[in-house]
This record gives C-alpha cells, sequence and structure tokens, in this order.
C-alpha cells in the first residue's frame, strides 16, 4: 500500500497557515474563510483515504502492522539521540486523524457564521490552520520529542487562539494562564523524555515499546527516592500529558480557557488538544503497564479530576465553564480506562485501553457538539449566563434538538454513541475492582444529572427578557450540528474492537449487561431529578442551594483551587523570590560595584590634594621626607 | 593573503568611506554596500569551508594564515577558522547588516557612529578570526573601547555613567585576562619555545597543572566578564538601557558572544585539567546566572532591562552548557549563541523601533500597541516565541541541545543543576508573556499612542533579515549542528582526556 500521500496532511495546512498569515489581509473575510475551509476538506478527505486503506488492510500475525511512510532526521544530539520528523500510521494515529479532521472541518464551517464580520477573521483562519497543522503533527510523531515539539506548537496555537479576542483584557491573561500553566507541566514531561533517553538512548517509539522489557531491562537497579528510574521518567511524562488534558490540579488553565471564541473552545479545548495527554499515555501504553505504581497513580489522578470536575459543573452558570469543567471530567474517564489496565490482552485487564480509545472518539463528537451548540446559544442571546436563557428551545429548535442528541450521549443513555463508550469504561473499572467501578459509576450519574441541569436551563426553565427575539443560526453552523448529531448517534455502532486493542488483535465488544443496566438506571434517575428540579421554574433549587450553603459556595469557586495558584505564584514567586532577587541585584552586587567606583574616587579625592601646586607644601613634605629617611638610615646603620 | 582578512579588509575600506561622505545618503550607501558585502563574504565563507570540510580536509582549522607581526615576543597574525568561528562570523555578519538599517536615521554625528560602528566590527571579526593569543586580545580591546563613544554620545537615559561603568566592568575583566594570557604565553613550551599560536600552544600542552588553575580562573572571569557571569553582570541592563539601538542589537547579539567563545576557544581548550577540577565553581555561578537572570527579568518595567536580564540567563545557560564539556551541551551552547544573538537583536531593534514612537520604555505606560502598530508587535511576538524556546525557531533546538547534552552527566551535582537550568523555561515564559500582555494585548493605555504609526520600510527590512535568520535555524537546526559539532569534538575531547 502507498501513503507517500500522508504527507499532504500535514503540509497543506502549514500552506495554508503560511498562505492566511503573510496574506490574510490581502484576502476578503469571504475568501479567507472559504479558501481554509477548503483546504481542510481537502485534508479531511485525505486522512479518510488513509483511513479506509489503513483499516481495509490485512492483518499480519493477527495485528495492524505500524506503517512509517516518513522519518528523516532534523536535527542529532549524539550518534545515537537523534529527533526525526516523519509520519507513523498505527489504529490510534489513523483513528486521531479522523477525529481532527472531522472536527476541524466542522469548526471551520461553522466558523465561517460565528465569526462573520469579526475583526481579525483571516488571522482566526491563519490561527485554526496552525493548530491543525500541529495538531496533525502531534498524533502522527514517530518519537517522543517530535511530539514534543508539536506539544508546544498545538500550546502555542492555543495561546494564541484564547488570546483571539486580545482587547479583552481577560481573554489576555486566560491565554497566558493557558500557557504558562502548561508550559510547568511541559518541564516534567521535558524531564521524562530527558531521564527516559539516558537510559534507554532512544527516542523512538517503536524502540521504546518493543516488547515491554526493553525499557524495564534498560534501566533495571537506578532508583531514586525510593522508586526506580523507570516509574519517575514514567510519572514525570505523565505529568506533562496531566497539564495538556487539565488534570486536577494542573486543570485550572481550561475554565479560563473559554475566553477564546466558541468554535475554538469546540475543537482544541473540548475534542483534540486536551486529549493529547490520554494520547500520550496511550502511545507510551506498553511502557506504561511495566511501570504499575504509575498506573496507579495516573488512576488516582484521573478519579479525583472526574470527581471534582463533575461536581464543580454542577453549580456553575456560566454555560461555557459548565462544558468546560464536563470536558475536564469525561477526560479523567479516559484517563482512569488507561489507569486500571493491568494487562496487553483486552479480555485479561487491557479492556480500559480500547474503552479509552472508543470514548476519545465518541467524546469528541458530541462535545464538539455540545460546544457548537453552546456557540449557537451565545450568538443568539449575546451572553454566556445561564440567567440571560431559558425556554429557547422554541426559538432554536435544531440547536435543540442536536444539543439534547448530545446531552443523551454524555449522559450514557443508549443508543447513543457515549453510551457504549462509557459502559466499556465502567466494565474496565469494575474489572479492576469494585471500588473503581462504584466511583467512576456515580461520578457517571453526576454527569448526566448536570448535563440535564444545563440542557433545561437554556432550553426549558423561566424565559429571560430578550432585547431581541432570538432566532436560529445561519446554515454555516446549523450543518455542522446536524452531521456532529448525526455521527453522535450512529458511533456507538462502530465494532472499535475490531480496529482499536491494546494488544492489536481484534478484540469482540459485548455489553456487560450488569454494569449497564446498573448505569443506565443512575443516569435515568439522575436525570429525573435534573427534570424534577430544572426543567419548569421553581424555588426547588435555591431550597437546595440553601440547604448545602458551604459546599456550593465551595463548588461554586472551584474549591478555590485558583486562589491556591494566585498566592503561590503572586505572593510566594513574585514578592518572595523575584522581588528579592531583582532588589538584591541593583542594591547589592551592583552596589559592591558602584562600591568600587566610589572608594576609587573618594580615595583619589583624599590624595589629590598632595598635587596642589603650592612650592612651601612640596618642600614642607620633602623635608619631613627626608629627615624620616634620615632617621631610618641612622637606625639601622648606627643602633645594630 | 587569506581569504579571512577580507574581514578585516572591508570594515577597514568602508571606515575610508564614510570617512570620505559628504551627506546621509553616501554614508548610507557605503554602509549598505559595506554591510551587504560582509554578509556575503560571510555566506561565501560557510560555503567553502563547508565544501572543504565535504572534500575530506580535516584539519583543525581552515584557510590558515601566518604573518609574523612582532617578533621579539613571537606576536603573530595568524588567523583561521572553524567552525564555530564560521558560524559567529556568519552571526556578526547579520547583525551588522541588520544593525546598519536599524540606525537608517541616526542623528546626530551620523559619520562617526557609523565609523565607530565599523570599527567595533572589525574588533569582532578579528577577534573570531584570530588563533594568535595576543592578535584575538588586541581585537578584543578594538571592539569593547567604541562602545564607550556609543554609548555615551548616542545614549540616553543615564549614559554617562553606564558608558563609564560599562567600559570600567569589561576593562577589569581585560586586565584579568591579560595577565591570564601572559600566563599562558611563557608556559606555552616545554623547550622555551614560547609561542601565542592557541593551536601550538594546545599541542604542546605544557601549562603545568597547578598554573591551570591560577590562569583557568583569570580567563575564564575575565571572558565571563563580557559573557555576563553571575556576579559580574551589572554592566549589562545599565549599559543595554542606554545604548542606542544598533549598539544594543550589538552588543548584545555579538559581543557577549565573544565572551562565550573566549571562554572555550582559549580558557578552556588550552587549559583541559584546570577545566575538569575547576568547572563545578563556575558551573554554579553560571548556574545562578540562569535563574537569577530569569527571575529578575520577572519584575523589571524597563523594556530594555527585561531583556539584558534575560540575556544574562540565556548567556548564563551557554557558559553552563559549556562548562558541561561534552560534545553535545558544547554544541548546544554555540546554538545558543547564535540564537541568542539573533533573536537578542531582534529584540533590541524592535525596543528601539518602539520607544522611538512611544518615547517610554516602562511597561505600565504602554498597552494595546497591537492595534496601533502590527507590523512591529508581530515581530515582538516572534522574538518572545522565539526566546521562550518555541519549536520551529532557534531558541528550542538550541536549549534542547543544551538539556540533552548537560543530562548526560550522572553525578547529582551537575543533575541538579541542569534540573534548576530546565526550569528557566518556566520562567522565561512567565516574563515574556507578561510583558506580551501589558504592552501589545490589551486595551491603549496612551490616547496618545493612537496617533503613532506603523514600521517604515527599512525598520521592516532590518527585522525581517532577523526573523528569518532565527526561523532558519529553528526549522532547519541539522546544518548549523552539524558544522558545529565537528569542530567542538576536538576541544571536549581534549577535555575530557
Amino acid at each position: 500500500m502507498d501513503y507517500s500521500f500522508s504527507i499532504l496532511i500535514l503540509a497543506l495546512p502549514l500552506f495554508m497557515f503560511l498562505t492566511l498569515a503573510l496574506g490574510g489581509n490581502k484576502m476578503s473575510q469571504k475568501f479567507a474563510g472559504l479558501l481554509g475551509t477548503a483546504g481542510l476538506l481537502t485534508i479531511a478527505v485525505l486522512s479518510y483515504m488513509v483511513a479506509f486503506q489503513y483499516f481495509g488492510m490485512d492483518r499480519v500475525d493477527g495485528i495492524r502492522p505500524a506503517l512509517m511512510p516518513y522519518n528523516f532526521e532534523w536535527l542529532s544530539f549524539t550518534d545515537k539521540l537523534t529527533i526525526n520528523l516523519g509520519i507513523l500510521l498505527d489504529p490510534i494515529s489513523v483513528m486521531m486523524l479522523v477525529v481532527i479532521t472531522t472536527v476541524s472541518l466542522m469548526v471551520h464551517i461553522y466558523s465561517m457564521g460565528y465569526m462573520h464580520g469579526e475583526r481579525g477573521f483571516q488571522r482566526y483562519y491563519a490561527f485554526l490552520s496552525l493548530f491543525t497543522f500541529s495538531m496533525l503533527g502531534l498524533v502522527v510523531a514517530t518519537n517522543i520529542f517530535q511530539m514534543y515539539i508539536f506539544w508546544e506548537l498545538v500550546g502555542v496555537s492555543s495561546y494564541l487562539l484564547i488570546g483571539f479576542y486580545y482587547t479583552k483584557p481577560s481573554a489576555v491573561s486566560a491565554s497566558k494562564k493557558a500557557f504558562i500553566v502548561t508550559r510547568f507541566a511541559d518541564l516534567g514531561f521535558l524531564l521524562g523524555i530527558l531521564l527516559l533517553s539516558f537510559y534507554t538512548e532512544t527516542f523512538s517509539f517503536d524502540q521504546l515499546t518493543a516488547d515491554g522489557g526493553f525499557f524495564l531491562t534498560s534501566t533495571s537497579g537506578a532508583t531514586f527516592m525510593g522508586c526506580s528510574v523507570a516509574a519517575w521518567a514514567m510519572a514525570l511524562i505523565f505529568m506533562g500529558g496531566a497539564g495538556k488534558s487539565a488534570m486536577f490540579p494542573l486543570h485550572i488553565w481550561l475554565p479560563d480557557a473559554m475566553e477564546g471564541p466558541t468554535p475554538v473552545s469546540a475543537l482544541i479545548h473540548a475534542a483534540t488538544m486536551v486529549v493529547a495527554g490520554v494520547y500520550l499515555v496511550a502511545r507510551l501504553f506498553p511502557v506504561y503497564l511495566s511501570v504499575p505504581e504509575v498506573l496507579e497513580l495516573i488512576t488516582w489522578v484521573g478519579a479525583i479530576t472526574a470527581l471534582y470536575a463533575a461536581v464543580v459543573a454542577c453549580v456553575q452558570s456560566d454555560i461555557k465553564r459548565v462544558l468546560a469543567f464536563s470536558t475536564i471530567s469525561q477526560i479523567a474517564f479516559m484517563i482512569v480506562a488507561l489507569g486500571v489496565c493491568t494487562s496487553m490482552i483486552p479480555s485479561e485487564g487491557g479492556l480500559g485501553y480500547m474503552a479509552s480509545m472508543f470514548h476519545l472518539f465518541t467524546h469528541a463528537m458530541f462535545k464538539a457538539l455540545l460546544f457548537l451548540g453552546a456557540g449557537a446559544v451565545i450568538h443568539a442571546v449575546h451572553s454566556n449566563e445561564m440567567s440571560d436563557m431559558g425556554g429557547l428551545r422554541k426559538y432554536l429548535p435544531i440547536t435543540h434538538i442536536t444539543f439534547l442528541i448530545a446531552c443523551l450521549a454524555i449522559a450514557g443513555i443508549p443508543p447513543f454513541s457515549g453510551f457504549f463508550s462509557k459502559d466499556e469504561i465502567l466494565a474496565a473499572a469494575f474489572n479492576k475492582s469494585i471500588f473503581w467501578g462504584v466511583w467512576m459509576t456515580v461520578v457517571a450519574a453526576i454527569t448526566a444529572f448536570y448535563m440535564f441541569r444545563l440542557y433545561f436551563g437554556i432550553f426549558w426553565g423561566k424565559e429571560a427578557k430578550h432585547e431581541h427575539t432570538p432566532h436560529e443560526s445561519p446554515a454555516t453552523m446549523t450543518i455542522p450540528l446536524i452531521i456532529l448529531a448525526v455521527i453522535t448517534c450512529v458511533a456507538g455502532f462502530i465494532p472499535f474492537g475490531e480496529y482499536i486493542t491494546s494488544n492489536g488483535e481484534a478484540y469482540h465488544i459485548h455489553l456487560d449487561m450488569t454494569v449497564a443496566i446498573t448505569s443506565v438506571v443512575c443516569a435515568v434517575v439522575a436525570i429525573l431529578l435534573a427534570t424534577w428540579l430544572f426543567a419548569k421554574p421553581n424555588s426547588k433549587p435555591e431550597k437546595m442551594q440553601a440547604a448545602l450553603p458551604r459546599l456550593h459556595k465551595w463548588a461554586y469557586n472551584r474549591f478555590y483551587m485558583d486562589n491556591v495558584y494566585q498566592f503561590v505564584t503572586h505572593r510566594i514567586i513574585f514578592a518572595y523570590i523575584s522581588r528579592p532577587i531583582a532588589w538584591f541585584d541593583r542594591h547589592i552586587i551592583d552596589g559592591t560595584m558602584d562600591m568600587f567606583a566610589t572608594v576609587t574616587n573618594s580615595v583619589a579625592e583624599k590624595i589629590k590634594g598632595f598635587q596642589s601646586g603650592k612650592l612651601q607644601v612640596y618642600v614642607w613634605i620633602y623635608i619631613v621626607g627626608a629627615m624620616i629617611l634620615a632617621a631610618a638610615a641612622i637606625y639601622t646603620l648606627c643602633i645594630k | 593573503m587569506s581569504i579571512l582578512s577580507i574581514f578585516v579588509i572591508i570594515p577597514i575600506l568602508m571606515m575610508g568611506g564614510l570617512f570620505l561622505s559628504k551627506n546621509m545618503n553616501q554614508i548610507r550607501t557605503v554602509a549598505t554596500i559595506g554591510s551587504a558585502l560582509q554578509l556575503i563574504a560571510a555566506v561565501a565563507l560557510v560555503v567553502l569551508f563547508c565544501g572543504k570540510r565535504a572534500a575530506g580536509d580535516t584539519a583543525e582549522m581552515l584557510f590558515m594564515a601566518d604573518h609574523v607581526w612582532f617578533q621579539a615576543l613571537n606576536i603573530h597574525y595568524a588567523v583561521g577558522v572553524d567552525g564555530v568561528s564560521v558560524a559567529m562570523i556568519l552571526l556578526s555578519a547579520i547583525i551588522v547588516f541588520a544593525g546598519v538599517f536599524a540606525s537608517w536615521k541616526i542623528n546626530p554625528l551620523p559619520k562617526e557612529f557609523f565609523m565607530w560602528l565599523i570599527l567595533l566590527s572589525i574588533g569582532v571579526y578579528g577577534f573570531f578570526i584570530s588563533i594568535d593569543l595576543f592578535t584575538m586580545f588586541m581585537f578584543y580591546e578594538v571592539a569593547l573601547i567604541p562602545m564607550y563613544l556609543l554609548i555615551g554620545i548616542w545614549g540616553s537615559g543615564k549614559k554617562y555613567y553606564s558608558a563609564m561603568k560599562l567600559t570600567l566592568m569589561l576593562m577589569g575583566g581585560s586586565a584579568l585576562l591579560l595577565l591570564g594570557i601572559l600566563g599562558i604565553y611563557f608556559n606555552s613550551s616545554a623547550d622555551g619555545n614560547l609561542t601565542m599560536n592557541i593551536l601550538e600552544i594546545a599541542a604542546n600542552d605544557a601549562i603545568p597543572h597547578s598554573l591551570q588553575k591560577i590562569f583557568f580562573p583569570l580567563t575564564f572571569i575575565g571572558f565571563g566578564v563580557l559573557g555576563a557571569m553571575f556576579p559580574f553582570h551589572t554592566w549589562s541592563p545599565d549599559g543595554h538601557a542606554s545604548a542606542p539601538t544598533a549598539v544594543s542589537m550589538l552588543h548584545a547579539g555579538v559581543l557577549m558572544k565573544l565572551g562565550g567563545y573566549g571562554c572555550f576557544r582559549v580558557a578552556m581548550y588550552l587549559m583541559p585539567y584546570a577545566t575538569q577540577e575547576l568547572s563545578w565553581i563556575f558551573l554554579i555561578l553560571t548556574g545562578i546566572s540562569v535563574f537569577y537572570g530569569a527571575y529578575s527579568a520577572c519584575v523589571q518595567t524597563d523594556l530594555k532591562y527585561i531583556n539584558a536580564y534575560s540575556s544574562v540567563s540565556h548567556c548564563g545557560l551557554v557558559l553552563f552548557a559549556l562548562l558541561m564539556w561534552n560534545t553535545t551541551a558544547m554544541t548546544g551552547a554555540i546554538m545558543q549563541m547564535l540564537s541568542h544573538g539573533l533573536m537578542t537583536a531582534l529584540f533590541f531593534a524592535l525596543i528601539g523601533m518602539i520607544y522611538g514612537r512611544t518615547h517610554t520604555r516602562d511597561i505600565r505606560e504602554m498597552g494595546g500597541l497591537m492595534k496601533i502598530m502590527p507590523f512591529l508587535s508581530v515581530c515582538y511576538v516572534i522574538a518572545g516565541l522565539a526566546s521562550l524556546g518555541l519549536p520551529g525557531l532557534s531558541g528550542f533546538v538550541a536549549e534542547m541541545t543544551i538539556f540533552v547534552g548537560a543530562f548526560d552527566h550522572t553525578d547529582t551535582f551537575r543533575r541538579v543543576f541542569t534540573i534548576l537550568a530546565c526550569t528557566s523555561i518556566v520562567i522565561t515564559a512567565v516574563y515574556i508573556l507578561r510583558v506580551v500582555g501589558k504592552i501589545l494585548y490589551g486595551p491603549v493605555q496612551d490616547e496618545h499612542h493612537l496617533k503613532l504609526t506603523d514600521a517604515v520600510w527599512y525598520e521592516k527590512f532590518s527585522t525581517i533579515v532577523l526573523i528569518i535568520a532565527v526561523a532558519g535555524i529553528g526549522i532547519f537546526p541539522l546544518w548549523v549542528s552539524d558544522l558545529i559539532r565537528e569542530s567542538i569534538k576536538v576541544i571536549s575531547e581534549r577535555i575530557i582526556q
């Protein structure tokens, strides 16, 4: 099979970026939008071609082989350590190509309507192309350093897009926060890479993941603070992933990132970039399996994040923030699914890998749909606040139906796609232990509750006063909604186990009836509770709020995590490290240097009197000097 | 006559041409043609050098020439280049070229300004091509002295103080250096055939270990002052803040590289034993420079101070990597010199252009410039991204090479310092984004700024040249790293022995 055309998948978006960035201000908005969309359509078609070719191919020894149509040397560090840039095609990267290009295409089409007439429209499309390029480069990376390179590039695209409305101070600080928090996490990633490559002498994924044991044998014996070096390296690399995927406690940037335009939130902060952390763990899955203590850590981080974000999402009033916390919680599901794995074989504890990738796929579709739907709502009422909405189902019929489909999917109601993928995750969690199973089922129930709180808050409930009647969005915005809704309805029936499993062998998905029934019952109960509370205007929500004032306040303020960070950065780093250092530099170090100068000056000032030009003084000094010398001479010659 | 002497002859001819010029147009013509010729010559040198290497010429230095200059003390005009010097010459030529356009409208005394600037470039080129210690030292001084006048006359703010401070501190460094050089000279040979030639001294390998321990710190600190090593860096913030644009560019871009270059070419290469023994002291100092500069930059409010402290941090990383003395880390150090040179020059050029319009460098008094001067602002963002190590721009490849190389040491001391140095990538992001957020984004702070205009053609040209160079290294790093690695290997292997 020939995959040489796959280079175009990377080259085209880069070319689009350069064209739009350099020539954008000479184009009309319409042309720039169409150009960007047409370019992305081509990339999407190419990705589908790759996917069809790849998954249509016969299995070799029961698995789908990893292919590398391109891999060239970009920079060499030592004889063994070189950074290559290339394209790696294996089941998960091909799946990611499909996910990214599909969502990106939808967002490109949608943005033509949503961003219509905005200042900087061309720049917006340029950044979207840059992001698409970076994200595609990330998923097809052949080695961990290439991944790191594109990892940084998606970070900067995200920075640029969050700060798109750069005259708005809140957007500027949100973009800065996003970049710095993820940069901090990337420091861990970088150290992890350095540590890993130091012991294994390779960056390349195929060597790192080869039979899992390769890595361990080469680091055996080396320990640091009671843990093996392998565990440290993998934990540090996971830190990078946790930053990008907004895992607790590195999640604080994601809710603020909602300052960006809504389609950007859909693309970057819901469907693609934020799952990079999940993808990273999946990519290095065999290595993670060899360090079970890190997998344990991953499970805990994921589980805590899932619960935390779900609780916070229940009380937020900004619809994009609800969705942001929901995203954090759902990504945590994927992380947990990977964490609970115990072996490479799907039927013996490796189910989580498949479940995680499956959920990644379905979540990308329905979460993009939710965000784009939220964008349509915001477009109609010009506000993010739930209090400005309510009763919108009459005005926005298409948005309403598609949003409902997405809500049902995320709540895990059959036959929508979220049900199937979430069910696999819960099954994997129950496989590991009943504890994780129950934990995640509870979170799934909370998910259903807050999503329907959101749904009723927007489309039902009390109608807010509008300055002008809200109206349905233009076709450029509703068509992507409909397409994504259709995908959400049918994606659950994809035989995912055929394509992606932990060891590459085909695995037939079968529903675990006990798990499925439990989770559906929980979800339905949660939805009914939400209906009872929020469907009609009533005072019950306020009563509940009053009954649990402290919990509500803490959850509403996101358990004060932002304040903790604020304290650490401003109070400690700025006030107690940077300022004293700057003061020390100006006053102590520089003061010492200046002191040399002043001392020299003042000494010179003191002794310059000797050169007064007065003859009497000279003669006087001469006589005194001569007398001293004479006395000394006499003393040495005669007394001795 | 070696081809290398062209780099001294062109500027001398330029000075003659400038001397004869009668008006601004003639001055500009001479400066443009001359600096363009230098750039062409530098590119030609790279091509010739790579050609010779590809043809299998493995001599340590190429294009050598040797003329006796002062027989009694064995002082020769001896020149020769390896990959590192070639890279440095290219860097200097690019920055001089961009600097000429950045000072297109210099006022007053344009003729004198350009003459001093060109004299400075003679010193720089001469330093990089010399392989004779004395000639090298002479060119080093030639590069330093014009700085005093350039800052003192064309500077701004506390210019007399800054010019004096900068010159005196660097002269103090030179004094130590001179001692070191003389010390090396008088121990350069075991059989009495004293020599100033670096290659011969290295080949003789005659400096006793006990004396190396004295002369190594002298030369390293001597050059380290110019490389802004903690605690001898305080000339840098004041000096940069007062210097005119092109001088800041040249000074941070090229002159500070003289420090790093001298450190490994003279101190480390000639005294490998002392390097091994004493590197830990300087590793601590440079390690401090790296995060000290970065943290200081976080709270500064003057644009030039921020960049000066950022330079302390980045140049600290250069010396830090050199002291790791393995091929990878040292290659990274040279790449960091190139990268830092280009992006700081870009920064200072942009700051000069912004200052020329707003008449303030205080970040609290600016805001929303992106709307008013989009071209300059976008360039500033690009420079910022290069500085914080975005892949695809030069900073990333340099830093990564350094970190990978430094990680090769397994002892706890170096590991800890390496990790400490790595944390600077986060702090760099903090101060860069702080500035970008304050001055470029947000609402416009000052009503008067709304009337300002964007860059004009010569300013655009100057910045574009630098951006192309920064992106060029960032996107195609392999040729630069190969060019440097071969030459560095000779030096690092000598130290490791």
